[in-house]
């Protein structure tokens, strides 16, 4: 290595002779992965990874599950059980798996495109029926993978592909959604939030229910770049200087724009019988004996 | 040596693979003690990659680690070191 060799505890090939603590939760056959440079989802993974590692959670009973779209990656990059499905059926596919096996903590990973636009009935009747999976979005207000064009997220002002002149559209303010479609725990953070988000990953990893975590990163090759709002790292600045810290803040009023607050914290933690428990304990109550509970 | 400025220790240090940087920042601009910076050469894809240029204030906190979206450095104290050294052996016998 040249003069700026950086460490005596690596390899000549450059390779640190300690693993990044990320490694053992990657595919490393697949990496580097195909995400931009400065682009935020690579960020909520390692804070996903080390919330499995300090939640100490048995990995073979934890399935991950992505839609379509550059967040879509992500379940293909965890080496967990994984599966990438078809564009905005990750949530339907999730019931499915976490019905079927009872005993997995089943997550959803996916973007704002994929889970609010062609999978956002889904996410309203899987919300509504506490069915109990952690969903996970990385919101940048944007369709990444397929070329810029206005998501249900694209904040009123942003110029997107399809909306060269601005975007006009109200768009969606998820935390609200969810909250209203009867989420059980509902939270935001951003892509400078590190060590709060991988809390927040370890908190709600641990709880019951349809649990949602929006977390708001930067997409510097379509939505900053259209918007000339800069590189990643400029985002993840005004990200910094933007957000406010609201534990329990209303969800009405948690909207986010191109400008002004971005209120991050819990919004929402509250409980409500799974789809699996009020299945068991209604057919309990009108069948009596003749009915064996399911899946605990 | 004078006592009249007291010496910092480092307390940690980090590992960067250079080869895979993408030149974000993200660990430089968010480094709580700002002990990073960018290289003077380039990786073979053409990025600045990180290096720790005041040494001496690395806490090995490993808050550069989760910024990482390319899993590209990581920070750790040393005390922790000999254990994931250990651990790392253990998982790439080859090495
Ligand atoms: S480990 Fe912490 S103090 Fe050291 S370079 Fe990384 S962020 Fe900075
Ligand atoms: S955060 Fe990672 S990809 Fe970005 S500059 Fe630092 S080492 Fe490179």
């Amino acid at each position: 290595m040249s003069e700026t060799t950086l460490n005596d505890d690596q390899d000549l090939s450059g390779l640190p002779l300690v693993d990044n603590p990320v490694m053992p939760y990657l595919r490393q056959e697949r990496i580097p992965h195909i995400w931009c440079p400065g682009c935020g989802i690579g960020t909520t993974v390692n804070c996903f990874t080390r919330a499995l590692e300090e939640a100490a959670l048995d990995l073979d009973k934890v399935a991950i599950v992505s839609g379509i779209g550059c967040t879509g990656r992500v379940a293909g990059y965890l080496n967990l059980d994984s599966f990438h499905t078809t564009h905005g059926r990750a949530i339907p596919f999730a019931t499915g798996l976490k019905l079927a096996n009872p005993d997995l903590n089943v997550v959803v990973y996916s973007g704002d495109g994929d889970l609010f636009a062609i999978g956002g009935n889904h996410f309203m009747h899987a919300a509504r029926r506490n069915m109990d999976l952690l969903v996970v979005c990385v919101n940048n207000f944007t369709y990444g993978m397929t070329g810029g064009q206005v998501a249900p997220t694209t904040p009123i002002g942003a110029t997107q592909t399809t909306m060269p002149f601005g975007n006009f559209e109200n768009p969606a303010s998820l935390p609200f959604l969810a909250d209203a479609a009867g989420a059980t725990f509902v939270a935001r953070w951003t892509v400078f939030h590190v060590r709060q988000l991988t809390r927040c990953f370890k908190e709600a990893l641990g709880k019951k229910g349809f649990r949602f975590i929006e977390i708001m990163a930067p997409c510097p090759t379509l939505f900053l770049r259209r918007n000339r709002l800069g590189d990643g790292v400029d985002m993840v600045r005004q990200y910094k200087e933007r957000s406010v810290l609201r534990n329990g803040a209303d969800t009405k009023e948690v909207a986010v724009g191109m400008e002004g607050d971005i209120v991050v914290g819990t919004f929402v933690d509250r409980e409500r019988p799974t789809w699996l428990e009020a299945m068991n304990s209604h057919f309990s109550s009108v069948l009596g004996d003749r009915y064996r509970t399911y899946g605990g | 040596m004078s006592d009249a400025t007291p010496v910092r220790k480092a307390k940690g240090t980090v590992f960067v693979q250079p080869e895979v940087c993408k030149g974000c920042s993200y660990c430089i601009e968010f480094c709580p003690t700002d002990c990073l910076e960018f290289s003077r050469e380039f990786n073979a894809k053409g990025y600045h990659f990180p290096v720790l240029g005041r040494p001496e204030d690395c806490t090995g906190c490993g808050l550069c680690g989760l910024y990482c979206p390319d899993f590209a450095i990581f920070g750790m104290r040393f005390k922790d070191i000999e254990a994931a050294k250990a651990a790392s052996l253990a998982s790439h016998p080859t090495r």
